[in-house]
């Protein structure tokens, strides 16, 4: 009898994923009246009739909130819909004061672009609903003991933003969702802010087995409100349908709701997702039609984007790629580190005291330096925080960068100096001198030198012998005689000099 | 002060502007009367007008709003038992501007609820009695607008039209009723029914007192909090043709000769178009194709906008609430007790028609229907100046008779709604008594052709010499 004993081929799977995002406009106010936009405040303070859908009101659509869009269209090559329309989203929910949400639906008012190596499929506008509150343990409103609403969020202006399926793994969609985070808060259209719920992300996860062209069932993972929920998010989810698909199952199409705290992926409720959301064209709105004028105000309003700046970056200024990139998708530390440089540069501003001369005569502060202590060392102290908060001046950061090349003070009391500066501010030169940080004098370093190379007969012998490690104990020895205010470097040129090893 | 009543609205504004009557006393003489009339005309009367409007454009003539226009602070129920308790935050427009002209509000009147329905009986709060004959029914769902100018218990209304619900009580009360160009009025604090086709505009006794609050209704042009409302491309003049020379008007075959054109309404139509051509104006037969669509295609767009419309009253934020505290049991209790069967009605149908798999087949089967109906009055006025139809294809019914026959009460729209959906202008006047009760002749005109229209409405209401005094048989009941 033969047997052909099938092992399962382990065929290996590529994942394809798509994301959905939800971006919070930074406008004054709301997207169809005139009440505020807020965050944090009493709840039910920003409301009236027309976001709280009383009888007889209308929406009238915010001029800033379309701008807004506008400029996120362009930042995205996206083509305009000469006249876009709004629709009714219809679905019941407390949360939902119409019974419906003005949303777009068969002509957004941007279609295909890109950002990146991603392509975009659409990005249209909408009203955000209201926030509702479940009190019990589930918070959602299936099991809840009560639930509260909240509707001062309820009209907010929202661009949702879908992306074509172009990501292949975790770790690439984390890093798009930041190039697009990056870039809408360069546009200053949004404060993108995940946790505050102003940027919003789902993801849209299949799996093929590779070298396969078509799409695998998709399944829908909400709630990735951070970049590590949604790359872990969707890491789960690839791996959960890897195991179905190896197991001879299928992957259902469905909406799972990612749960950071025990990385658990539950679907929802079917009574929460089977929407027939019977679209139809809002009747109380006109379409959409962006005049000339409209354009050319988006266009003049848009920035260097952070994906251009990163770019100049490395090619102006000859930093590394991931340095550039940084900077870039953290505009607040590309604002910091161009401030710096400008700041750097010789310059007649009076008023600017020792820093502003030593400008004038040293040499200057070399860009990729400056990049890497602004995103090791002053990103280390400050965390998150943005250093246009922080005592730290632009221009003294970068004089401390350039007084670090000139060996007027050594790398590690240089840190010791930006410790104080972030502590309290103030001018590199000062801290150095009042702290008596600066580099030892030659001659004063000559002796100490010496005194090391009398003390230490052992490691002489062994760098006669060619053992260069042992210059460490004599390096050291100095160190600690000038607590720290010699350039290793230096000193390793002076004891050779004086053993005749030139 | 009884023979006020037997005025029309500006002649009432000259007795005030020659000092003659104030202001005060003029509210008071309707209020009085709105107070106890028993028509069911009225759900609430004001307590007072405003004073110092002598000297406003509209001179403190008092006016009666249709209780679907939200006051601030004044109960608006749209006559669904939903709203009831409810106190709008804000005024709608309309309201706004004409009071801003000197036209205080007297009260709010009755209607068919959320506006659905032709004969006023689809209200929560009882129905309305003709003044012409008590056992009939006023129209609507304008109902309680019409029959409170029609006897006389206010000197003009306002009321809103979505497929025929101002013009057509407005025919079986022997009044004019004016439904403007869509746009031209703003829709803000109109409680909603039909979105796309929904008008506000006058029931008076005759059309100078309905140019006059059209004047002051588009007057302010387009309403930044109606995005789809529009300025109006001239001033509304009174009307004061009395000739029709050299115009030209299109009788529609498709509506005039349809087989549910009552003999007496249909008399009173040719005999109306032979003083057209005494009066020096043509009169030639123009065809409207997709009109026989009208009806079809309207009832399943107006349900559909509607039931989105309704979706807010869901007893979460204002009005009635019901239910045992869980969210399902709270819709539904609300919402099955808080509407009656004609608006469940249309909400079923509407939700039907926008279903996945249903909508290209209902909705945008419509929508296309509406398209050419438009195309079909755009050819007809390339030939005519107006064109003419009956208003309503019957007299004043029997309260009751068809109540339980929805598709007999959706004819009553018959001859109204293509105007609706193609968005044009049309007025109905007075044409006659069919065996004493009034009939409705409907002139409709293009896009913002309101003046036009006005003057030949004008020119025929002085040649039929309709007796515009109210019949006051409600009334009657009440001041003996
Ligand atoms: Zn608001």
């Amino acid at each position: 009898m033969t047997t052909v004993t099938t092992t399962a081929v382990e065929r290996a799977y590529e994942p394809t994923i798509g994301l959905e995002i939800h971006v919070q406009l930074r406008t004054r106010t709301k997207m169809f009246c005139g009440c505020a936009l807020s965050f944090g405040d009493e709840p039910n303070t920003h409301t009236c009739q027309i976001c709280l859908g009383h009888p007889g009101t209308l929406p009238v659509p915010n001029a800033e909130a379309i701008h807004f869009a506008l400029m996120i269209g362009l930042a995205l090559e996206c083509e305009l819909s000469p006249r876009s329309i709004f629709h009714r989203k219809n679905y019941f929910y407390p949360d939902l004061p119409k019974g419906y949400q003005i949303s777009q639906f068969d002509i957004p008012l941007w279609g295909h672009g890109r950002l990146g190596e991603v392509r975009v499929h659409r990005v249209h506008l909408e009203e955000d609903a209201a926030k509702l509150v479940h009190a019990g343990s589930s918070g959602r409103i299936h099991g809840a003991e009560a639930s509260v609403v909240d509707f001062n969020r309820g009209g907010t202006p929202l661009v949702e933003i879908v992306t074509e399926p172009d990501l292949t793994s975790p770790a690439q969609a984390g890093e798009w969702l930041r190039l697009l985070r990056a870039t809408l808060g360069r546009l200053g259209v949004s404060d993108v802010n995940m946790d505050e719920g102003s940027l919003r992300c789902d993801a849209n996860v299949s799996i093929r087995p590779v070298g396969t062209a078509d799409l695998g069932t998709k399944t829908e993972l909400k709630n990735m409100n951070s970049f590590r929920f949604l790359e872990r998010g969707v890491a789960a989810e690839i791996a959960r349908q890897e195991e179905i698909v190896r197991g001879g199952g299928q992957v259902v199409q469905e909406t799972l709701h990612y749960d950071p705290t025990s990385g658990t992926l539950t679907p929802l409720r079917s009574k929460e997702e089977s929407h027939d959301y019977r679209y139809f064209p809002e009747p109380d709105l006109v379409p959409l039609a962006p005049t000339e004028a409209m354009m050319a105000r988006a266009r003049e309003a848009l920035p260097e984007l952070p994906a251009a700046r990163a770019e100049r970056f490395e090619r102006e200024l000859a930093l590394a790629p991931e340095t550039a990139k940084l900077l870039a998708f953290r505009s607040e530390l590309g604002d910091f580190f161009e401030a710096g440089l400008a700041g750097a540069a010789p310059s007649d501003e009076g008023g600017r005291g020792d820093a502003g001369a030593a400008n004038g005569s040293g040499a200057a502060t070399d860009p990729r330096t400056l990049a890497s202590w602004i995103t090791v060392e002053l990103v280390s102290r400050l965390g998150d925080a943005n250093p246009a908060d922080s005592p730290v001046e632009p221009a003294a950061l970068a004089e401390l960068v350039r007084m670090v090349s000139a060996r007027e003070v050594s790398g590690s009391a240089a840190k010791e100096v930006l410790d104080a500066m972030a502590a309290e501010g103030g001018q590199p030169s000062s801290i150095v001198a009042e702290r008596g940080l600066g580099l030892a004098a030659a001659d004063e370093l000559g002796a100490i030198v010496d005194r090391a190379i009398d003390e230490n007969p052992d490691a002489v012998e062994k760098i006669r012998s060619g053992k260069n490690k042992a210059m460490g104990a004599i390096v050291g020895s100095v160190m600690r005689e000038t607590k720290g205010r010699a350039d290793g470097g230096e000193v390793g040129r002076m004891v050779r000099e004086r053993l005749g090893l030139g | 002060m009884s023979d006020l009543v037997e005025l029309s609205a500006a002649q009432a504004a000259e007795r005030v502007r020659a000092g003659e009557v104030s202001p005060d006393e003029l509210f008071a003489a309707y209020r009085e009367r709105a107070e106890s009339e028993e028509l069911g005309a009225f759900l609430t009367v004001s307590d007072s007008g405003a004073d110092d409007l002598a000297e406003t454009p509209l001179a403190g003539v008092p006016l009666a709003v249709k209780d679907i226009f939200c006051v601030e602070d004044v109960p608006t129920t749209a006559a669904s038992r939903i709203l009831a308790g409810y106190l709008p935050p804000y005024t709608a427009t309309a309201v706004e501007r004409l009071a801003a002209a000197g036209a205080p509000m007297l009260g709010k009147t009755n209607m068919d609820e959320f506006a659905m329905g032709s004969s006023n009986e689809n209200s929560a709060y009882g129905p309305v009695r003709n003044p012409w004959a008590l056992d009939r029914v006023p129209g609507g769902s304008s109902g309680g607008s019409a029959a409170a100018v029609a006897a006389g218990l206010a000197p003009w209304s306002i009321g809103t039209d979505t497929g025929g619900s101002i013009r057509q009580p407005a025919a079986l009360c022997g009044l004019v009723g004016l439904k403007p160009t869509y746009g031209s009025v703003s829709r803000y604090g109109m409680i909603a029914f039909a979105s796309s086709l929904d008008q506000c505009g006058p029931i008076t006794r005759d059309t100078t007192d309905a140019a006059l609050l059209l004047r002051h209704l588009v007057d302010g042009g387009h309403d930044r909090r109606d995005s789809t409302s529009v300025d109006f491309p001239e001033p509304i003049e009174l009307p004061s043709a009395e000739r029709l020379d050299g115009v030209r008007f299109g009788v529609v075959a498709e509506l005039a000769e349809a087989d549910t054109i009552e003999p007496g309404v249909k008399a009173l139509f040719d005999q109306t178009l032979a003083r057209i051509e005494e009066l020096g104006g043509s009169v030639e037969e123009i065809s409207l194709p997709h009109t026989e669509h009208g009806l079809s295609a309207y009832y399943v767009l107006a349900p559909a906008e509607a039931s989105a419309n309704l979706s807010r009253y869901d007893g979460v934020r204002f009005g009635m609430r019901a239910g045992d505290g869980d969210l399902l049991s709270l819709y539904e209790r609300t919402r099955s007790e808080g509407f009656r069967a004609e608006v469940k009605r249309r909400i079923m149908l509407g939700t039907y028609a926008l279903s996945s798999g249903y909508y290209e087949a209902y909705y945008g089967r419509a929508q296309r229907v509406r398209t050419k109906i438009a195309e079909d009055f755009r050819a007809a006025f390339d030939r005519v100046d107006l064109v003419v139809t009956p208003t309503s294809p019957s007299v004043a019914f029997r309260l009751g008779e068809r109540t339980q026959d929805p598709m007999a009460m959706y004819m009553s729209d018959y001859c109204t709604v293509p105007m609706s959906l193609a968005g044009v202008p049309a007025i109905s006047i007075p044409a006659g008594l069919s065996d004493g009760l009034p009939v409705g002749f409907q002139i409709t005109g293009p896009a913002f052709s309101e003046n036009r229209m006005l003057d030949a409405a004008h020119a025929l209401e002085r040649a039929i010499g309709f007796d515009t005094s109210p019949p006051r048989r409600g009334a009657q009941a009440v001041a003996t």
